[in-house]
């Protein structure tokens, strides 16, 4: 289970006129336990905002977590805050055991996104992009983020799995992490979020609910 | 008993060798006969000039002319052991990197050599000081050569499993230093294969030398330990500055992979 819990209402993540070269200015926040989708077509800069985001590229601009901006936190405890999970995921190496250890709460995860018990004993290289990207998720979720940064997390996952995928995120909402979640999927997006930006020639502009 | 001195005679012979080893390739279809010819050139007009330069050198005793031949030795190989790899950065970082670990790896056990085991009088005198740098410096522009271009490469390679690693919360340096890892070892194995077999499978070269121009020869396995000892100290040293280094470059205060800051041959 997701240990951390935050207050609601409080505001989790401010974006102020973020922007880099590929991108930007992006300016938006999100509440605790709320779930903003990011929309736009390919190469729009969905993916530049939440790299930014993370920290991972240089930048101008502001975030702050909880009203604290990144620049004033060692990058590694920001980015254990701000967990990005990329569209494809990579691994150091072909053993999931070296990626996370062998937990209770590791095993929940499992039986709640539908992967196979054995997974954790399974060669990566053997794993479906699908039960990677699953992988990939719980690996972010061990760390107990304030925010969730995912891009196109269920881009390989058939219907039923991408509902499991979803009750896990909502129960992570609950306990107060926010989501930001980039996606191609319209309904998806309709389903998770509160709030929906699309993003087009490096504008980005909310769609009236 | 007196060393074996070489006659023109004896360096047609060496000649006759390239030669012979060109017509095989020709006929052979290997395509390596201009690079043998080249390469065998070059060898004999070099050595032929560093002969004379070390006589001129040896004969004048001068601390400047060793310190302006010293100068040019480092520079050459700083050049060398930043030109063959496959992924660059960008030329003044990479050969600056290139020049500054082979110079510490060098200088470091080059001074370590003639202030404890040889001790010239001076410490510097040019007869000792040359040759001993010269065999150090061949050696640590190998290895500097060798762990930047391993480490280079990886970092090109597996850039998203470091990223991982970093989106999760690793600083630079956990990221990184199990790919800094395998460049120190990569740089260092020829040196160990080396030392490994010396005596064994193959006869050392500074042995060889000191036998046959005369030496004893346990005294000349005592200087062949001796020397293997400073070489593989002064290619650790330089390995580990390059991979270092580069890290270093690589990355920002904020543990970011600048990847940009990479140019990439092909």
């Amino acid at each position: 289970m997701i240990a951390a819990t935050y207050a609601a209402g409080t505001l989790a993540l401010e974006v102020q006129g973020l922007c880099c070269a590929h991108g930007g200015p992006f300016t938006f926040s999100v509440l605790t336990g709320q779930c903003v989708a990011i929309t736009g077509p390919s190469g729009s800069g969905k993916t530049v905002l939440l790299r930014m985001i993370a920290d991972l590229d240089p930048h101008e601009g502001e975030v702050r977590i909880n009203g604290q901006p990144c620049l004033d936190m060692p990058a590694e405890r920001w980015r254990r805050l701000v967990q990005y999970v990329p569209a494809e995921p990579a691994w150091w190496s072909d053993i999931v055991l070296d990626h996370m250890a062998d937990t209770d709460e590791v095993h929940d995860l499992i039986g709640r996104l539908g992967l196979r018990e054995d997974c954790l004993r399974t060669p990566l290289s053997r794993l479906s992009t699908g039960e990677r990207q699953r992988l990939a998720l719980i690996r972010a979720l061990l760390l107990h983020p304030r925010v969730l940064l995912l891009d196109e997390p269920c881009s390989a996952l058939d219907a039923a799995t991408t509902d499991r995928v979803e009750a896990v995120l909502q129960a992570v909402r609950a306990r107060g992490t926010a989501i930001v979640l980039v996606s191609h999927n319209m309904q998806q997006a309709a389903r998770m979020a509160g709030k929906r930006f699309r993003i087009a020639q490096r504008h980005m502009e909310e769609i009236a609910p | 008993m007196n060393p074996i001195v070489l006659t023109t005679g004896d360096m047609l012979v060496a000649a006759a060798l390239i030669v012979t080893g060109s017509v095989l390739s020709f006929l052979l279809s290997l395509g390596l006969q201009r690079a043998l010819l080249v390469s065998a050139v070059r060898m004999a007009v070099q050595l032929a000039l560093v002969g004379s330069v070390l006589l001129f050198v040896f004969g004048h005793a001068s601390v400047w002319l060793t310190i302006g031949l010293l100068a040019f030795m480092f520079s050459a190989a700083g050049w060398e052991a930043g030109s063959r790899q496959q992924v660059r950065l960008c030329p003044g970082w990479h050969f600056g990197i290139a020049g500054v670990a082979t110079a510490t790896g060098t200088v470091i056990v080059v001074l370590i050599g003639l202030l404890t085991a040889l001790q010239p009088q001076p410490w510097y005198v040019a007869r000792t000081a040359i040759p001993l740098t010269g065999l150090l410096l061949g050696n640590v522009m190998n290895a500097t050569s060798l762990s930047m271009n391993t480490l280079l490469s990886a970092i090109t390679r597996e850039r998203q499993a470091i990223e991982a690693r970093i989106i999760l919360g690793a600083t630079r340096a956990q990221a990184m230093n199990g790919l800094i890892r395998q460049a120190i070892r990569a740089a260092l194995l020829p040196t160990l294969n080396q030392m490994a077999a010396a005596g064994i499978v193959t006869m050392p070269g500074i042995m060889t030398g000191q036998i046959l121009a005369g030496m004893n020869p346990l005294a000349a396995s005592r200087y062949q330990v001796l020397l293997m000892s400073l070489i593989v100290s002064g290619n650790l040293i330089g390995a580990t500055f390059a991979a270092y280094l580069i890290a270093w470059h690589l990355t920002d205060s904020r543990g970011r992979l600048r990847l940009e800051r990479l140019l990439s041959r092909s």
